[in-house]
């Protein structure tokens, strides 16, 4: 015990001492949680837009102010020629183009049915949809409001055809449905709320994994790890030594980093917080363990850095962190459940954002649990004192 | 000995030096290849295979009707059960088990049918407010169908959108992900390697040996990084031949275009890790360096993943000065858009300049440091 005190003491002196490592702990982590918080979104305001009027009536004016008047979109300009709004696509000066089409009022008159024309750059995949999707929104509450303005114009118009076909607004005989859309835990929609969580497991994953594998290689690389080896400590000793310090140091940066996303973000603490602290102690072990684990198949810095890099790469992106785990492949539903990260994702958003409680989330940090011990085991296993 | 063989020599030394470590070699071959295979499958940001539960207290023909219509939708809906009540849903939701659920009330047909005014409630997991929003309006066009489709009420006047999806019609997540990870990896490979591979020598000490010897600082730089374009080459050639053989991405555009541009963006990388590598004592300090300075940025603020459009404005502005930003406009235009030079001018100007300056700062705090 007293062997492990001295080594959790080095590493600690090593931290403090080191300014470099200290600012790395404490200052990287919090100007990354407050860029990336302020980063990560899809939700865009200010889309440039285009219109191609070639009706140049007073209802696609009306359309085009109705676009305009929603914070989402802002129209650049309003031309009639195809050619000009296709350049502009193209040079990347509007992202979409709401193409009128010539006798657009005429038609909605006479036959109660228009189509228009949206083109949308789709170089930005998910933006396109949502873009794309709000505007068909918008146009489908112009189409319920003009519906009042033109009836009018239609029963004229049917009058003047000499048509008896004054019933076009008349109720179906056949039952109205009426859809009543609502969202569960995030009335505001506030994407921010969903991804601060998730942004905080990746901080800590990241601080974690890398400060380990690297702490070991290096100590390889420049030759004290010799030292520790002739040292009369156990692998298993040395390796609580070296773990304890990082865990401690996550279990703070995580800790200060729910306060601030509290603060800052007013991220919603709906279930238990103890239970997301107990869940961030079981999921850190893991994490360490397995940066651990890299720095002992691995030989230098450089290596360890790139597999340590290339978990990571795994862990940001197939963790669900960004994108939504039930779209993936079924085999990459089965890698994504390998990675310790899209478990204790899933554990805060569910906890925070859902508010679940111990019956919601207790199987997977029993999961993280077992797992952990299962990673420092092969760790330890793997960890030899001896070179060869 | 003259510095020109002088240089020769050290430039094999270099090429040796990452030859010999072949398990190094490996892991910069093999590390891009595997993400374009991995991520290509599985990273997708369309919303797919919905839990989705239906209410109903009291099935009926309609509710029947209506539940196929749901289950008929392959893909998008894996039915998870109907439950009488809400109430049941509720610790589903927290789980994660339903993801949506489609509110049926009592003697649904029969009110139908009656002609009165039936209400349908949707409701949705919203914690992520984008799948959230997209499973809303999926689940209500499928609704507004199966309502049509019985000979419900239809709106008075009815404007049909046709959206076409530009450059990427189908919007294919590949297609938007390999501009982003060539950047990636191109900053991983040339930005982290060149300040790695600086600062180790300054670490072990064999740095002083390179400054008694002949050459000169300009020269021990370009010896360094010199390997490292013609892998970070290599490694461009790699994905995009993956890109193009597994997943059919388009390739509109020149494709010597897209290799000159990706090699003055391999030297932009490079000269980032050069002035990385002058500020940083350690390997260690040189890779967080490296990840806050380049790889952060390159997944965060260039639009690889989130749109810049997204950012508010001062990230935004940050957004400017990241060089994968510029490239990745690039690589998408020649790629997906078919654009040439006469179009990409702008961008490859603004990345030339980084470059520049960058090189210029490195080159010069460089020799300053050895001299």
């Amino acid at each position: 015990m007293r062997a492990i005190l001295f080594l959790v003491r080095k590493e600690f002196l090593q931290i403090v001492r080191d300014r470099a490592t200290l600012a790395q702990l404490l200052f990287i982590p919090f100007a990354q949680l407050i860029i990336l918080s302020n980063a990560a979104t899809f939700t865009i305001r200010d889309t440039h837009v285009v219109i191609v009027d070639q009706d140049r009536t007073a209802t696609s004016r009306a359309l085009a102010a109705r676009l305009e008047g929603g914070r989402q979109f802002l129209v650049e300009r309003v031309t009639s020629s195809p050619a000009e709004a296709e350049r502009e696509l193209i040079e990347r000066r509007a992202s979409m183009v709401v193409h009128i089409p010539p006798r657009f009022e005429q038609q909605l008159v006479r036959q109660r049915a228009a189509t228009l024309q949206l083109s949308v750059n789709a170089e930005e995949g998910a933006v396109a949809g949502l873009s794309a999707g709000y505007a068909q929104r918008i146009i489908l509450d112009f189409a319920n409001d003009q519906s009042a303005t033109l009836g009018v114009a239609m029963r004229a118009a049917g009058e003047a055809a000499g048509a008896a076909e004054t019933t076009v607004l008349a109720p179906s005989r056949r039952g109205v449905l009426e859809v009543r859309p609502q969202q569960w835990f995030n009335v505001t929609r506030n994407y921010k709320h969903y991804m601060v969580p998730a942004i905080l497991v990746s901080l800590i994953t990241i601080i974690g994994t890398l400060v380990t594998a690297q702490n070991v290689a290096r100590e390889r690389e420049i030759g004290t790890l010799e030292q520790l080896n002739v040292s009369p400590i156990s692998k298993m000793q040395f390796i609580v030594g070296k773990l304890l310090p990082a865990w401690l140091t996550g279990m703070l940066l995580f800790v200060v980093g729910l306060a601030a996303g509290r603060l800052l973000f007013g991220i919603p603490l709906r279930g238990p917080v103890w239970l997301v602290v107990v869940g961030a102690g079981v999921y850190l072990t893991v994490a360490l363990g397995i940066g651990l684990f890299i720095s002992t198949v691995t030989r230098t810095q450089q290596q360890t850095m790139f597999v340590a890099f290339f978990v990571l790469m795994i862990y940001l992106l197939m963790s669900g962190m960004f994108t939504p785990l039930e779209s993936m492949p079924q085999w990459a539903q089965y890698v994504a459940a390998a990675t310790p990260v899209r478990h204790f994702v899933w554990v805060m958003r569910a906890v925070l954002v859902r508010g679940g409680g111990v019956e919601t989330v207790w199987r997977e940090i029993a999961g993280l649990g077992v797992a952990g011990v299962a990673v420092l085991a092969l760790a330890v296993r793997q960890y030899h004192k001896t070179t060869e | 000995m003259s510095a020109p063989s002088a240089f020769r020599g050290f430039l094999v030394k270099e090429v040796r030096h990452i030859l010999r470590d072949w398990q190094t070699l490996l892991v910069l071959m093999g590390m891009p290849l595997a993400q374009v295979l991995l991520f290509g499958y599985a990273v997708r940001s369309d919303v797919r295979n919905i839990n989705l539960a239906i209410v109903e207290p009291q099935p009926d023909a309609a509710t029947a009707s209506l539940r196929a219509r749901f289950e008929g939708s392959s893909g998008t809906y894996r039915f998870v059960g109907t439950f009488a009540n809400v109430a049941q849903l509720e610790s589903r939701f927290k789980d994660g088990t339903v993801r949506q659920a489609v509110v049926l009330p009592m003697r649904f047909a029969e009110r139908l049918d009656r002609g009165e005014r039936v209400q349908v409630q949707v409701i949705t997991d919203g914690a992520d407010p984008n799948s959230g929003g997209i499973m809303e309006s999926d689940a209500l066009a499928v609704l507004r169908r199966w309502d049509a489709a019985r000979g419900g009420a239809r709106p008075a006047l009815r404007i049909d959108v046709a959206a076409r999806m530009r450059f990427n019609p189908t919007l294919e997540s590949v297609n938007l992900f390999v501009p982003g990870l060539i950047a990636f990896v191109l900053t991983i490979v040339s930005a982290m390697m060149t300040a790695i591979t600086i600062v180790r020598e300054k670490e072990l000490g064999t740095m002083e040996m390179l400054l008694v010897s002949p050459l000169r600082p300009r020269q021990v730089v370009i010896g360094k990084v010199a390997p490292y374009v013609l892998l970070g080459f290599l490694d461009v050639v790699i994905v995009l031949t993956a890109a193009q053989l597994v997943f059919h991405v388009p390739f509109r555009g020149s494709v010597t275009l897209l290799l000159a541009e990706s090699v003055l963006f391999i030297v932009t990388s490079l000269s980032m890790g050069i002035v990385i590598s002058t500020n940083a004592s350690s390997q260690r300090v040189a890779m967080m360096a490296a990840i806050a300075m380049t790889m952060l940025p390159t997944l965060l603020l260039s639009g690889f993943i989130f749109p810049i459009a997204a950012l508010p404005w001062p990230l935004q502005a940050l957004s400017n000065v990241v060089p994968a930003r510029w490239f990745i406009v690039i690589v998408r235009g020649i790629m997906l858009k078919g654009a040439g030079f006469a179009d990409l001018w702008h961008e490859t100007l603004i990345l030339a300049g980084i470059t520049a300056f960058l090189l210029t700062v490195g080159v010069r705090r460089l020799a300053v440091r050895l001299g």
